[in-house]
């Protein structure tokens, strides 16, 4: 890891820290940060730590981890198929969770009865990976030709199922009733309202097991961006190597969108401004992951609080929202800037 | 050579015209070519004339005209930014123009077709020119800038009508019938009030065919034979901006016809623009009509939105396409 590198994740590290301080202080209960710090090591009145620990703690924990695996998954899919474009989102991960989470919200929902607590709590997650996985292995199966996963070939096949999800998940939008229509939307948009420890955990095992494994590709994924033929020139073997990382990518998006729905952008966004930022020529995963846990984690402050604070009204946003509108003139920016430097 | 292309075009017209025949003597209650005839002809006032003529003619005409718009978009679009992926959905177009009708939704501007055209054209054009604007900032407009261009746009539009929509249950009602992208129930008045745009917009489409021909040699090599540039790009995007707001604001955003009907069109015609847009308003129409077509008969009395045929049918068999050839153009 080169010094800049470094510098970058340690950045992001203390950034993202310090805004999961600030979010667990803020909310209709002002805690000072002191407080905050006391209870998280164990110490402070029982009110505050119902508060911090049971109430926010699994919020925030569920935005840092979920914008991890977002930002990871992103960076392995832009690096192997070579593509910035590249991401959960276009490879038909997200839009295969969407559909089946839909599902369950909607054939589950008010007009065949209300959604129990049990399909509540496992339905919507379960369909979500299992939607999820089901999109990127049909996407990566058809990318096979003569034996190899074809770079270009993946977005391109992973934006066609991404249409025929989308267009399912329309469908079941109209023929759900207009609660469930909402609720379907306001999961669609990504939102990290009202988490509980069963959303967290998923997704930080899932974390906390595939990040090491990702990181051990390392070196495969430098020889990657040099190309197929160069690859395995250098001992790669290309079409093992984009498989595994392939299944990687799936599994973490799968579990974050699991976990928060499919929030937009941040698989996009993260492993680019990492990148840029590091100046390395493919997303650098550690930074990537710290910047996709900042990331949502400050986008979600401002979806919990910017529209009390514009004086818009009591309103949350969804983080999705945010997210998008955050990351989308960033993106643009950065676009900008490298066709000046052309 | 040329012969075998006159040819083919002229059996995508036939195509078209056998569906169309077929989407008004199929759906709900089937009739014969004899009870079509006579409803067309010498309509006397019978159940299966009023059938034909103010509900199937109607929507399928709706569905030609839009088919054929979003087609030619998609094909005009992968012309100009040479990339496989472009479409009016995913550079973000769409999204302009579904922004617009949701705000016009929600502050209250919307109540007919008529208006929504209005919003869905200022929304596709804003969109079109900011995503060619901000992808030329330097150098002029890259292939790859644009799509990233597009693709970025296309989220922030998404997401301010996701917040818009979610904030407002009565917005979120109107808009989820509207996004689902549908010709059930579209009159002649909606034909009537987005043909000028379409008619416009296919025009320019056809002076700009040419135009794309030089293009795809390289913008150096283009401008060396006398070509403006800027001027092939802006009759391009207009023409981009024009159909797609012709076909959202009718039929509400249907994706894919663009990709399909472009990439249909490359593999029987090759790559000379005169060829492709022709025939891209052919296929697109002939698949939006018959999307529409297996949305009534497969869904028995509450029928599936064309929107939804046209993705989950046109997904394999755009798969198909992709898997058979090369996807850089």
């Amino acid at each position: 890891m080169n010094p800049r590198t470094l510098v970058l994740s340690a950045a992001c590290a203390l950034l993202a820290i310090a805004l999961a301080l600030v979010s667990l202080s803020v909310g209709t209960t002002k805690l000072p940060v002191a407080d905050v710090v006391q209870a998280l090591l164990g110490g402070g009145d029982g009110g505050t730590r119902l508060i911090v620990l049971e109430l926010r703690l699994p919020r925030v924990a569920t935005g840092l981890l979920v914008g991890i695996a977002f930002a990871v998954s992103g960076a392995l899919l832009q690096t192997l198929s070579r593509n910035a474009l590249a991401s959960p989102d276009i490879v038909g991960v997200n839009s295969g969770a969407s559909a089946a989470a839909v599902t369950v919200i909607v054939l589950a929902g008010t007009g065949g009865g209300n959604i129990s607590g049990v399909a509540a709590r496992v339905g919507i997650p379960l369909a979500a990976i299992i939607g999820g996985l089901a999109a990127t292995a049909i996407v990566g199966v058809l990318s096979i030709q003569r034996g190899v996963i074809d770079a270009g070939r993946i977005v391109l096949i992973g934006v066609g199922v991404a249409a025929a999800a989308n267009s399912i998940v329309a469908w079941l939008l109209v023929i759900g009733d207009v609660t469930d229509a909402g609720r379907a939307a306001a999961w669609l948009a990504g939102s990290l309202n009202a988490r509980t420890w069963s959303d967290a955990i998923p997704v930080g095992l899932a974390v906390l097991l595939l990040l090491p494994v990702a990181v051990a590709f390392n070196r495969d994924l430098d020889a990657l961006v040099l190309g197929d033929d160069v690859a395995s020139s250098l001992g790669v073997r290309v079409s093992r190597v984009r498989i595994a990382l392939l299944v990687i990518a799936t599994v973490l998006a799968a579990m974050a969108t699991s976990g928060a729905g499919p929030i937009a952008f941040v698989a996009l966004v993260a492993p680019q401004i990492a990148q840029r930022l590091a100046k390395t020529e493919r997303p650098p995963l550690l930074s990537t992951a710290l910047l996709g846990a900042l990331f949502v984690t400050a986008a979600d402050l401002v979806a919990r609080n910017g529209l009390e604070v514009l004086q818009v009204g009591p309103y949350e946003l969804p983080v999705g929202v945010v997210t998008a509108a955050a990351g989308a003139p960033y993106l643009l920016h950065l676009i900008g800037r490298q066709q000046k430097g052309r | 050579m040329v012969g075998g292309r006159v040819g083919r075009l002229v059996g995508l017209g036939l195509l078209v015209l056998v569906v169309f025949g077929a989407s008004l003597a199929l759906g709900a209650r089937w009739l014969g070519v004899g009870a079509v005839w006579h409803a067309l002809t010498e309509a006397s006032g019978s159940d299966a004339d009023v059938i034909v003529r103010s509900l199937r003619l109607p929507r399928t005409t709706v569905a030609v005209l839009v088919g054929a718009c979003l087609g030619v978009a998609g094909a005009l679009m992968q012309g100009h930014t040479r990339n496989a992926l472009a479409e009016p959905g995913i550079f973000g177009v769409s999204a302009g123009a579904a922004l617009a009708v949701v705000l016009g939704l929600q502050i209250g501007v919307v109540e007919s077709v008529g208006s929504t055209v209005w919003c869905a054209l200022i929304g596709a054009l804003i969109a079109t020119f900011g995503v060619q604007r901000l992808a030329s900032r330097g150098s002029g407009a890259s292939p790859v800038g644009l799509a990233l261009t597009g693709a970025a746009v296309a989220a922030l539009l998404g997401a301010m009508t996701s917040a818009i929509v979610l904030l407002d249950a009565n917005t979120l009602d109107g808009y989820r019938f509207w996004a689902v992208g549908s010709v059930a129930g579209r009159g002649f008045d909606v034909a009537g009030q987005v043909l000028p745009f379409a008619a416009v917009g296919l025009v320019l489409a056809a002076i700009n065919a040419r135009d794309l021909d030089l293009l795809a040699l390289g913008d150096d090599v283009a401008a060396g034979l006398g070509l403006s540039i800027r001027r092939a790009r802006l009759v391009g995007l207009l023409a981009i901006g024009l159909l797609t707001a012709a076909g959202v604001a009718a039929c509400g955003p249907i994706g894919f016809l663009g990709l399909l009907a472009g990439h249909v069109a490359r593999r029987i015609f090759g790559a000379r623009n005169s060829w492709l847009i022709p025939a891209s308003a052919l296929i697109g129409a002939a698949a939006l009509v018959t999307a529409d077509l297996v949305g009534r008969l497969v869904g028995g009395a509450g029928e599936v939105q064309a929107g939804v045929v046209l993705g989950v049918v046109g997904a394999p068999l755009f798969v198909m396409v992709v898997r058979r050839r090369a996807v850089v153009l």
